[in-house]
């Protein structure tokens, strides 16, 4: 029965997620996750300090359907189709466990050093959690769009600034993760 | 009845998300230090089924179900928005080794910090839209 706790390979993962896509285009709807977000500030109210929160988001709530989805099918497969340990490629992992101390790859889903409860006794791994979710909300808004929106959605429609998107993406990705991360960990 | 689907595509779309591990910081990680086909894989994969699928939705002309049209509008014009917006997104996806859709898998699944990501993330949604207005786009 292992082979329901192994984890699928892209070419399998790549065909449903253009699937999902497709589903959400069927139903007259479109593939973004970070729009949601923009939705949740709306129905908190934002609307009273910038107009770009006023609008009927109540007409978007379908969108806050998919996100509860997504974290029910994140339940489901982390209790009982998953191992939970990710195998990376054993060189990049051992950089990991040399440069910055992350010496869970290959036997945790997330490293515990900065996603196990314990570290919400750590302000610095809360500021470079909440700093990298700043980051990631701002940007996606100012570039109408994140992965879904813009690296499937987009680019399967051909689109120009999608593109330009998706290399402002790896851009910021490879500063940071060559550039920044031995400043921070 | 159509909030049901919605929810159940959700539901499909996180199974994949994390069986795939394409939520996982790790792959992320991984993928920025280009040691693996992996994600490249997925994305790339999805893309091609993606612009066929699209075509073909275009030169037939298909409807969806329920609505109108098809969401396929052409993206907005410009470089500044897409290009600077792309780089901050991409500054915080490899921090936090997660972008939006893994976030709320990653909740399901149990990880609480990531609460705090996604915390941050309504910030930033926030932030950008008091700022919108002085910002090149």
């Amino acid at each position: 029965m292992n082979w329901i706790y192994d984890p699928w390979p892209w070419y399998v993962a790549g065909p449903l997620l253009a699937l999902v896509m497709f589903a959400l285009l069927m139903v007259g709807k479109k593939f973004g996750m970070s729009s949601p977000m923009r939705t949740t500030c709306s129905a908190l109210g934002a609307g009273k300090a910038a107009s770009f929160f006023s609008f009927d988001w109540k007409a978007e709530r379908w969108n806050l359907m998919v996100v509860l989805g997504a974290a029910i099918g994140g339940f489901i497969a982390a209790n009982f189709l998953s191992d939970n340990t990710v195998q990376i490629n054993p060189e990049v992992a051992n950089q990991l466990a040399e440069q910055y101390e992350i010496k869970s790859a290959g036997e945790a889903y997330l490293p515990p050093e900065l996603f196990a409860t314990e570290v919400l006794g750590d302000p610095w791994i809360i500021a470079i959690l909440l700093v990298g979710g700043i980051l990631v909300g701002f940007g996606a808004r100012y570039a109408g769009g994140c992965t879904s929106g813009h690296a499937i959605s987009g680019l399967s429609n051909l689109q120009l600034p999608s593109l330009i998107a998706v290399i402002g993406f790896f851009i910021g990705g490879l500063v940071m993760v060559n550039l920044l991360y031995p400043l921070i960990f | 009845m159509r909030y049901f689907t919605y929810l159940a595509i959700g539901v499909f779309f996180g199974i994949v998300m994390y069986k795939s591990e394409a939520a996982s910081w790790f792959r992320i990680y991984e993928m920025f230090q280009f040691g693996s086909f992996h994600m490249y894989g997925i994305i790339g994969s999805a893309l091609v089924l993606g612009i066929i699928g699209v075509q073909l939705i275009k030169r037939k002309d298909v409807k969806p179900i329920s609505g109108k049209q098809m969401s396929l509008q052409p993206k907005e014009k410009g470089v500044y928005r897409y290009l600077l917006g792309g780089i901050i997104f991409g500054l915080g996806w490899a921090l936090a080794g997660a972008c939006p859709g893994p976030m709320y898998v990653l909740a399901g699944a149990g990880y609480l910090p990531i609460l705090v990501v996604i915390v941050g993330a309504l910030l930033g949604t926030f932030i950008y839209g008091l700022l919108r207005s002085k910002l090149p786009h």
